[in-house]
């Protein structure tokens, strides 16, 4: 089977009712994209198809089809931050960091939706998200930087 | 039994019994530092089991666990700071399993003294405790400790490296090294001359470190009490930091287990025909009390699990919620283990009055990390390697060589970043798994990851406790103050699973956070009884002060109500001897709330206060009723951990401790039913999202004469604080958690 990760087309051949999670974590070796809870409760597995947040554990692999996915590791690299990891950077916003991927990721689909967030939209967008180490004050506040410096992009 | 075993049975007796004896026992021989396990690669320079430096920086071993609290940037900062490095310069790496990195504030944090009294015996007793925490060379992150631990030793280390370069640089310029300087990574001659570092190393190497180098005075620090960039940051924000979890090792197998779900139970039997027809299962292992599959993913090894039938012996502890309840309750029959608090007589006291009398009670609590329990294993040769997110590299180390039948020295473990630990990963629990695993499929690596609800339903859980209150106060404040707390016991169930035996004497786990509050209240005695209750137990953030700050705050904002006083002014007042750093700490929240400062209606704050790890935290709450319940609208932190050496990251450690008592506060509670756990993830065993935050304030103080911890310190006060705002919100007052049994949180 073929699916496209981060604009490449990777060839994988788990079985079709595999999770994307799974796909990307042990077939690929794309390990950015966390495992949590595996039921859809926790976002750490978040990742965009076609730019729209979506829980890796819950989209089996034969249902990817032509669709684009974009991991954490599409979005920047320790070289090239892109903007919504530079202002995470800035706001020292991980302690673990275990879910930091997955709020990233969804952090990134909603700028796109709603360029000037306010605090109700971001806690709708985020309320999925769940942080053990209770980072929520600093991705507030980075989610709000990062709106202000998209648009003077 | 493990070296580890015999020689630290030894070393325990010493903090039950004499103290005094124990100074000489060992002394000096333990005095000298154990050998440095770093062994140099090519183009490196090791000075000592701290620092390497390489051509383009520094490497700093920071042997504590990164599990969120940015320990290896701080530790790193300590090093750093007295070489005079400029902090790009500057990496962290874990570093090996080794004594040489053994925690020796740790088993001092166990000795049964209040910690605010700064005693004779007490100094006695830690320096006592840091021969034998070199002694039992337990590498281990917890009690809020690391920086503690470290801050002498790690900058000592920095000082020494710097010396000897300093002295390699004079040797090549013919001159003297007090005329010489260092400035970013590098020896600088009074004509400007620029010697790197990397440039002496190899020189500087072969000379004797001073054994007692002269450590910067603190005002010209320049890394120190500054914010720094956290080195593990660019790593956590683009999914490249390696968490245990996500180690891939050539043709890797992934794995995972399901264990008795009557924790400490047998298993009897299991059947596996269906598992290993399964297109990708590639073994199932009889782990003894657990059943493993290792299969060529982890979701494979996860459904193959759910066809297997096993069945599993009974539990060794009551089968239902209340049962266990009932058991914990039967501990306050006997006489209490302790009684670390005893001042003036409060049976006399509270004869003499009409005493109010509470029970209080709290849940069993799991620690639900972000990262599931995982480790991954290669046997090979008879020799094991590990690659696991933990808390206790030498504890690992040594049951993992027992459980495959080898020699502690070949095993090596490499400690990954945790995703969460909260004394979770002080167990060895899964890297056991992982190892026995490993040795039936010699030569294959093996990653082994727990569901989530393998996670939830097997930890070492904060223990359910209960506490009998009684007390009294009049105008002048509370004139008689008695909790009975009976509760398992963390301390023995922890030495029982590391040493193979508890020690005796007085638990002061199970009643830290209420025998030794700063307050000088004439009859004061906190007893405790410890319940023998077998559901397996550990540290949890905060450990016993997790629930004693409940039982303790709570009741004595019950007595300040019944007296009509402020619970501030109060406060202040039973503090202003006992412990003047406190008192401010108390002010300083009072004054950030705008406490008794006339709030909307609807709205109302609540206070508490708790010294723990050294730092004395006072959190204010205030909440409203709105019509989707209570709502949570503003938070202030205040606290002293005597020195300040990143501020913004203690801030985060203490939004995070806030918010991690909160969620257990409103809402965790674990339950049992026919020996099970009954919650399995986070739609059962919740914690607060981002729409449930209040808005946090904090502020540091720095008037504490030690450093001391930051990690755990402001988990206590949290739910007293929300509870007592409920109260002056509500009149109810809730004397049980998780709250959200009683009322709606928005
Ligand atoms: S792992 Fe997918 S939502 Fe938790
Ligand atoms: S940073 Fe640890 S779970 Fe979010």
């Amino acid at each position: 089977m073929r699916i496209t990760v981060n604009g490449t087309p990777r060839e994988v051949s788990a079985r079709p009712d595999t999770p994307l999670l799974w796909v990307l974590r042990d077939e690929l070796g794309m390990t950015g994209t966390k495992f949590g809870c595996g039921a859809g409760l926790c976002g750490a597995c978040t990742v965009q198809v076609n730019g729209v947040a979506q829980r890796s554990c819950q989209m089996a692999l034969g249902d990817v089809g032509s669709a684009q996915i974009t991991t954490i590791e599409g979005i920047g690299t320790p070289e090239k931050l892109s903007v919504l990891q530079t202002v995470w950077v800035e706001h020292q916003v991980a302690q673990c960091g275990y879910c930091q991927s997955g709020q990233i990721m969804q952090a990134a689909a909603l700028l796109a939706t709603t360029p000037r967030p306010t605090d109700t939209e971001i806690d709708d967008a985020m309320s999925g998200n769940l942080c053990r180490c209770g980072t929520y004050p600093r991705i507030r506040a980075a989610i709000h930087d990062a709106a202000q410096r998209l648009q003077k992009v | 039994m493990s070296r580890l075993g015999t020689i630290t049975r030894r070393s325990f007796l010493v903090v039950s019994a004499a103290v005094a004896g124990g100074v000489a026992f060992g002394y000096y021989k333990y005095q000298q530092d154990p050998a440095n396990p770093l062994t140099a690669a090519a183009g490196e320079t090791v000075f000592n089991p701290w620092v390497i430096v390489r051509a383009d920086g520094v490497t700093v071993i920071t042997p504590r666990a990164e599990m969120g609290q940015g320990i290896h940037t701080t530790l790193a900062a300590l090093v750093a700071e007295e070489m005079d490095l400029n902090w790009d310069q500057v990496r962290a790496e874990h570093g090996p399993a080794s004594s040489a990195y053994a925690n020796l504030a740790v088993a001092g944090a166990g000795l049964p003294f209040a910690d605010y009294r700064d005693s004779r015996m007490k100094t006695l007793a830690h320096e006592a405790m840091d021969v034998m925490g070199k002694f039992i060379g337990a590498e281990a992150t917890g009690g809020s400790t690391s920086t503690v631990d470290a801050f002498t030793r790690m900058r000592k280390a920095g000082a020494a490296a710097r010396a000897v370069l300093v002295q390699a640089a004079a040797a090549r310029l013919k001159t003297d090294a007090s005329k010489l300087h260092t400035e970013g990574g590098a020896v600088i001659a009074p004509e400007g001359t620029r010697i790197p570092y990397a440039d002496l190393a190899t020189d500087a190497a072969k000379l004797t470190p001073p054994a007692d180098p002269v450590l910067k005075d603190p005002k010209a620090w320049k890394l120190l009490g500054t914010s720094l960039p956290r080195l593990d940051m660019v790593a956590k924000v683009t999914g490249t930091a390696g968490f245990g979890i996500d180690t891939r090792l050539p043709g890797m197998l992934f794995a995972s287990v399901r264990a008795t779900p009557r924790l400490g139970g047998t298993m009897q039997s299991f059947d596996a025909t269906e598992a290993k027809a399964m297109p990708g299962v590639k073994a199932v292992v009889d782990l003894g009390d657990a059943v493993a599959v290792a299969a060529t993913n982890t979701w494979i090894a996860f459904k193959a699990l759910e066809t297997l039938k096993i069945t599993w012996g009974p539990a060794p502890y009551p089968e239902t919620t209340d049962a266990i309840f009932a058991e914990i309750a039967k501990a306050f029959d006997g006489a209490p283990n302790s009684t670390l608090r005893d001042d003036g007589d409060v049976y006399k006291a509270v004869a003499a009055t009409k005493p109010i009398r509470a029970e209080y009670r709290v849940p069993y609590l799991a620690h639900a990390t972000m990262e599931p329990m995982n480790a991954t294993a290669l046997f090979a040769d008879g020799t094991l390697t590990i690659w696991a997110p933990n808390q206790a590299p030498t504890v690992v180390r040594d049951k993992c060589a027992e459980a495959v039948g080898i020699a502690a020295d070949k095993v090596t473990v490499h400690t990954t970043f945790l995703g969460g630990g909260f004394g979770r990963r002080a167990e060895f629990d899964y890297a056991v798994q992982a190892a026995k695993l490993a040795k039936a499929l010699p030569g294959t690596p093996v990653l082994l990851t727990w569901t989530r609800e393998e996670d939830m339903r097997h930890d070492f859980y904060r223990p359910g406790a209960i506490a009998r209150m009684e007390g009294a106060a009049d105008a002048s404040g509370p004139t008689a103050f008695k909790a009975a707390i009976a509760v398992p016991s963390v301390y023995a169930n922890q030495a029982k699973r590391i040493l193979g035996m508890a020690p005796p004497g007085p638990d002061k786990i199970a009643v830290e956070g209420a025998f030794d509050q700063p307050y000088a209240i004439p009859n004061y005695r906190v007893s405790g009884h410890i319940s023998p209750v077998a559901v397996p137990v550990g540290s949890w953030r905060s450990v016993g002060n997790s629930h004693n700050a409940f039982f303790h705050e709570c009741f004595l904002d019950e007595l300040a109500h019944a007296a009509g006083l402020d619970p501030v002014q109060m406060r202040l007042k039973l503090m202003a001897t006992e412990s003047p750093v406190s008192a401010k700490v108390v002010a300083a929240v009072a004054e950030m709330s705008g406490w008794g400062s006339p709030l909307p209606a609807g709205h109302a704050r609540g206070l508490a206060f708790t010294y723990s790890f050294g730092t004395p935290t006072a959190e204010v709450i205030e909440i409203s009723q709105s019509a989707a319940g209570i709502k949570l609208e503003k938070m202030w932190i205040a606290q002293d951990m005597g020195q300040a050496l990143d501020p913004r990251n203690i801030e985060a450690q203490m939004i995070s401790g806030a918010i991690y008592g909160l969620s257990a506060a409103m809402m965790g509670e674990i339950t049992f039913s026919k020996g099970e756990v009954e919650q399995a993830n986070f739609n059962d065993y919740d914690a607060l999202r981002m729409q449930q935050m209040p808005v946090f304030e904090t502020r540091i103080l720095q008037n504490g004469a030690h450093l001391s911890g930051v990690g755990e310190p402001a988990t206590p006060p949290a739910a007293p604080a929300l509870a007592n705002a409920i109260f002056a919100l509500t009149g109810k007052r809730l004397r049980e958690l998780p709250l959200n049994n009683a009322v709606t949180f928005a």
